[in-house]
C-alpha cells in the first residue's frame, strides 16, 4: 500500500495557526532547525508529544526555566531519545487499553540532530525501529556536532573541515567518508522513510503527512544548513539547501512501504564545486592544489546519485 | 546584566523553581526576547507585498506577524535580523536596514 498524503498544503490558510514553537527560543540566526521544526509542526494536525534527545534545538529551545515548546516536550539523554518516545507511547496505549486516558489519536515526534542519531543513538533507534512502535523520528542533519564546536560527526562529509578535522598540510581534512543513514534505516523495512530539505517546503510537508498516516514507525532525514558550522552568511539557508539538492550532495526520495522513488531531480546538475565554493567549511578545496579531491568526491556523489537513480527506476512503472 | 539581556522573567530561588527540571508554561520562551541581538532589521513594504507567506514560512523565528492570511508586519521582540526573508521574498520588498541607521533615523537608541 502506497500512502497519499491527506490534503493539499495551503500555506495561507496554515499561517493563521499559531506555532507550536515559540519565538524566543535561542538557536542562532538563520538556523534551518528552526525553520524545519515550525514547517514539521505546521504539517501535523493532531496533538503531539515532542522528545528531543541532546543537541542544538534541546538546548537552544529548552533553555531552563524557559521553553519554546507548547507541545508537550520531554529531553532525553543523547542517545535515548527513540527509547524515550517509544516508552511514551506505549505507555499513552497502554492507559488506553485499560481506559484510564481519554481515547484520541495522538502523534509522537522525535527531533534528534545527527550526531545523536547517526551515531550515538544508532542503536536504540534501530531497536525502537524494530520493535514497531507508531512514530515519528526526524533528523535535523547539519553535517556536525554543532552545540558542542563543530566536531566531526559520521554524517560530514569527507575532506570537510570541522575542528576535530582540521586542515593541515598533510592532511585535508575529514578522512572518512560520510555513511548512509538514510539506506541503513529503509533497510530496517520500516513503512516510511524519507530525505528532504527544508528549501523544499511542500515536499518536506508532505512527507512528514505521509510519515505520520502510517501505522508504524517512520523516517525523514533532514539537512539542516548551519552558519556557524559551515560557514555562510546567515541570509543564505534556504540557498544553501536547494544547492545541496542541486548539486546531488542531497537527494531528495521517499521509500514507501519499501518502494523508493525519487521526488527531485536537478536539471541540470550543479557541479560539486559550486558547494565547494558557497561555504566556508571547504574553502581549502577551492586550491589547486587540491583539485584531485574535488574529482575523487565528484565521482562519489555521481555514483550513489547513479545508484540511487537505478535504484528507483526499479520501482518505476 | 542588564535586564533587557536577561529577558523580562523575574529571576527565581531553588525554593520558588519547579523540581525535576520541569517547566509548567507551555512557550514562556517568549518572555525572552532575542531581538536584541539583531543588527540588520528587515522592512518590508506592506503596499507590494504578494502574502505568498514565503517570508513566514522561512522565519526560524516565527517573527513575521500575519493577520487573516495576510503578512503585516515583523515581531521585532524576536528577530534576529538572519535576512532570510529578504532573500526568499519573490517580489523583493523586503530590505534588510542596519540597527543603526534606523536608531539615527529615530532618534531611539
Amino acid at each position: 500500500m502506497v500512502v497519499e498524503a491527506k490534503t493539499r498544503i495551503n500555506l495561507r490558510e496554515i499561517s493563521n495557526k499559531e506555532d507550536k514553537l515559540a519565538p524566543g527560543h535561542r538557536l542562532c540566526l538563520g538556523c534551518a532547525e528552526g525553520i524545519v521544526v515550525r514547517q514539521v509542526l505546521h504539517a501535523i494536525d493532531y496533538p503531539v508529544v515532542v522528545c528531543s534527545p541532546t543537541g542544538c534545538l534541546e538546548i537552544c529551545t529548552g533553555l531552563f526555566p524557559y521553553t519554546a515548546w507548547r507541545v508537550p516536550w520531554v529531553h532525553s539523554a543523547f542517545e535515548n531519545a527513540a527509547s524515550t518516545i517509544a516508552g511514551v507511547e506505549a505507555a499513552y496505549r497502554a492507559l488506553k487499553r485499560r481506559g484510564k486516558i481519554e481515547d484520541r489519536v495522538i502523534k509522537f515526534v522525535v527531533f534528534a540532530g545527527d550526531g545523536a542519531t547517526y551515531d550515538i543513538g544508532l542503536q536504540w533507534l534501530s531497536g525502537a525501529l524494530e520493535r514497531g512502535h507508531t512514530f515519528l523520528y526526524i533528523c535535523l542533519n547539519n553535517e556536525a556536532y554543532m552545540n558542542t564546536g563543530i566536531q566531526r560527526s559520521s554524517a560530514t562529509l569527507k575532506w570537510t573541515w570541522t575542528t576535530t578535522t582540521p586542515v593541515g598540510k598533510v592532511i585535508p581534512g575529514k578522512k572518512e567518508s560520510r555513511k548512509d543513514m538514510t539506506a541503513i534505516i529503509a533497510a530496517h523495512n520500516i513503512p516510511y522513510v524519507a530525505q528532504a530539505a527544508p528549501h523544499a517546503w511542500r515536499d518536506l510537508m508532505t512527507k512528514v503527512r505521509k510519515a505520520i498516516a502510517v501505522d508504524g514507525p517512520s523516517f525523514i532525514n533532514i539537512l539542516c544548513p548551519c552558519v556557524r558550522g559551515w560557514r555562510y552568511n546567515s541570509k543564505d539557508t534556504i540557498a544553501i539547501s536547494k544547492l545541496a539538492a542541486d548539486t546531488c550532495v542531497w537527494p531528495l526520495y521517499e521509500v514507501d512501504h519499501g518502494i523508493w522513488r525519487l521526488n527531485y531531480k536537478p536539471s541540470p546538475q550543479r557541479p560539486l564545486t559550486d558547494w565547494f565554493l558557497s561555504q566556508g567549511r571547504f574553502s581549502h578545496l577551492v586550491a589547486p592544489d587540491n583539485a584531485n579531491l574535488v574529482i575523487e568526491l565528484q565521482q562519489c556523489i555521481d555514483q550513489e546519485w547513479a545508484k540511487l537513480e537505478k535504484l528507483c527506476q526499479c520501482f518505476a512503472d | 546584566m542588564s535586564d533587557r539581556l536577561r529577558g523580562k522573567m523575574p529571576e527565581k530561588g531553588w525554593k520558588e523553581l519547579p523540581i525535576r527540571g520541569l517547566i509548567i508554561e507551555p512557550g514562556n520562551s517568549v518572555n525572552y526576547e532575542t531581538g536584541s541581538w539583531r543588527a540588520l532589521r528587515p522592512i518590508i513594504n506592506l503596499e507590494k507585498c504578494p502574502h505568498c507567506m514565503f517570508c513566514w514560512l522561512f522565519c526560524p523565528d516565527g517573527s513575521i506577524i500575519v493577520k487573516n492570511s495576510q503578512v503585516t508586519g515583523v515581531d521585532l521582540r524576536y528577530c534576529k535580523g538572519c535576512g532570510i526573508c529578504a532573500v526568499e521574498c519573490p517580489r523583493q520588498v523586503i530590505t534588510m536596514v542596519e540597527e543603526a541607521e534606523v536608531a539615527k533615523e529615530t532618534n531611539v537608541w
